[in-house]
């Protein structure tokens, strides 16, 4: 799992998961804040037709934050919606995934909130699947 | 005109604080949580996010139950919520082709590749009241079945391939944003566009109706209706790429349209197109019809001089907190503005008895 796969998993996950996954894997970390957690807007933009060039579709809520641990890494948290602590918490995630605590995080949080993600993806895909519909069109009479 | 008024601190300040006795309503009954009002008056969270232009469900569903469910005084707190956030950035623009559908639907085509999904629909239901829900009963669990895996193609893309359709020019060029500009005339596609997903769904229903009743004469198929999840991708300027940075829901509708064809362009399937924060099937299909109709310069065709074909009538109508603010501000005070009225009436009043009493 790459910088972008992990950064891109832990922005959408909920607080409420990353949360119990970080205080369960016990993690210490000595970090100073370079940039405080903040909550800001991020412009979604679509395409015209689908395919099209794009135009402004709406703003989404956005948390970022960045820190510097005792080893000399930055890292960058951003996260769907306004919770501060969990940007925070990315943000450590970030820097500590880039030392020697790259397994341990894997194994305690990055997997597991994956197999969280596939399971809720899997799971509206059944039910998506069930209403499946084969219509059948029926010849009109004249009369 | 509207001149400031002085006082009335104490009756506003009471008035206020009866208002929010009102909102929570009689207190033996428990209070409604943002919890509930987002798990279960999603919709309406939908429609708040969307109007509001802000993706949130969280705060969307405290605006509702600030605002006691009046829709658009909610979408008028989350524009205001809204313009204190600063600005990261802009995403790159979604794939909706990538979309996790829960629903996904073609009234043109019966055999589609990746299947017709209904998802979870009012389509079909009788529309009778369910008196269980009175009765506080509880409800079946969905049914589940092992997905197939299958990609979900845009389905108008069928047509693009036997050059049927008129085409989408991708382009990158950087759309005029309506929240930092102010909307100048005539509008491009992409600012119409950015008007109409933040449109009142109301408006935008009449309209879209008035066009299929003879106002612009545009006979719509819905070619692709779908609902579901995208990823939202940002690029980090500190990081030097992009990462997903959120998943929202939202409502796509492609409308297919038959054209004539025009002296340059020869006779083809034209494309109206709804794209909605939210489960927002109505607004998205409405607004696809208003998107064609706006389109006729374009296409070389007339301008019937229908509501919904005028540009300027349509966007700058369409936002429902521009037209609360003007139209409910009329009730505020306006006594000096009234009171000189009142003096003209008296004063012409006063002239003509003048003046018949002179001929007499």
């Amino acid at each position: 799992m790459d910088r972008k796969m992990w950064l891109s998993l832990l922005a959408q996950s909920s607080s409420e998961d990353v949360k119990t996954l970080w205080d369960k894997a016990g993690i210490t970390c000595d970090s100073e804040i370079i940039r405080a957690a903040e909550i800001g807007a991020v412009m979604v933009q679509g395409r015209q037709g689908g395919t099209g060039a794009p135009f402004h579709l709406g703003e989404m809520s956005v948390t970022r934050c960045s820190i510097k641990i005792a080893e000399g890494y930055i890292g960058h948290g951003y996260h769907q919606g306004r919770s501060k602590e969990t940007a925070e918490t990315i943000a450590k995630l970030d820097a500590l995934l880039q030392t020697d605590k790259f397994e341990l995080i894997l194994k305690s949080v990055l997997k597991p909130l994956e197999k969280l993600v596939q399971e809720k993806q899997y799971s509206l895909a059944a039910k998506a699947a069930a209403t499946k519909v084969d219509f059948f069109t029926l010849v009109r009479g004249e009369d | 005109m509207y001149v400031a008024v002085k006082g009335g601190e104490k009756a506003i300040a009471n008035a206020h604080r009866w208002l929010d006795e009102e909102r929570r309503g009689p207190v033996k009954i428990k209070a409604l949580s943002i919890d509930q009002i987002k798990g279960q008056m999603s919709l309406a969270v939908s429609r708040v996010m969307a109007e509001g232009s802000l993706y949130d469900p969280e705060l969307a569903a405290l605006a509702i139950k600030q605002s006691q469910g009046d829709l658009i005084e909610a979408i008028f707190l989350i524009r205001a919520y809204r313009t204190t956030l600063p600005r990261f950035g802009t995403s790159l623009p979604i794939d909706t082709d990538s979309m996790q559908c829960k629903r996904r639907i073609s009234a043109t085509f019966k055999d589609i590749p990746g299947g017709q999904i209904l998802g979870p629909t009012f389509d079909y239901t009788h529309r009778l009241l369910n008196f269980k829900l009175l009765a506080d009963g509880e409800v079946m669990e969905a049914v589940n079945q092992s997905p197939e895996p299958s990609s979900m193609p845009h389905i108008l893309e069928l047509l693009n391939n036997d050059g049927l359709i008129q085409q989408e020019k991708a382009t990158s060029e950087r759309p005029h944003d309506l929240t930092r500009e102010p909307l100048t005339l005539p509008a491009d596609r992409a600012v119409r566009l950015q008007a109409l997903t933040r449109g009142d769904e109301g408006f935008l229903l009449g309209l879209g109706y008035s066009t299929q009743r003879g106002y612009a004469r545009n006979h719509a198929f819905v070619g692709e209706l779908r609902i579901g999840f995208v990823e939202v991708e940002m690029t980090i300027p500190e990081l030097g790429f992009s990462i997903v940075i959120g998943r929202i829901e939202i409502s796509e509708c492609e409308t297919v349209n038959q054209f004539q064809g025009s002296k340059t362009e020869p006779a083809q399937f034209t494309r109206g197109y709804g794209l909605v924060f939210g489960q927002q099937e109505r607004k998205s299909i409405a607004m696809a019809l208003v998107d064609r109709a706006l389109r006729w310069k374009e296409l070389g065709e007339d301008n019937l001089g229908a509501a919904a074909q005028d540009e300027e009538f349509v966007l700058y109508h369409c936002d429902n907190i521009q037209a609360t603010g003007f139209v409910e501000h009329i009730k505020l005070p306006h006594y000096v503005d009234f009171q000189s009225e009142l003096e003209l009436v008296r004063k012409l009043r006063h002239d003509a008895a003048e003046l018949e009493k002179a001929s007499e």
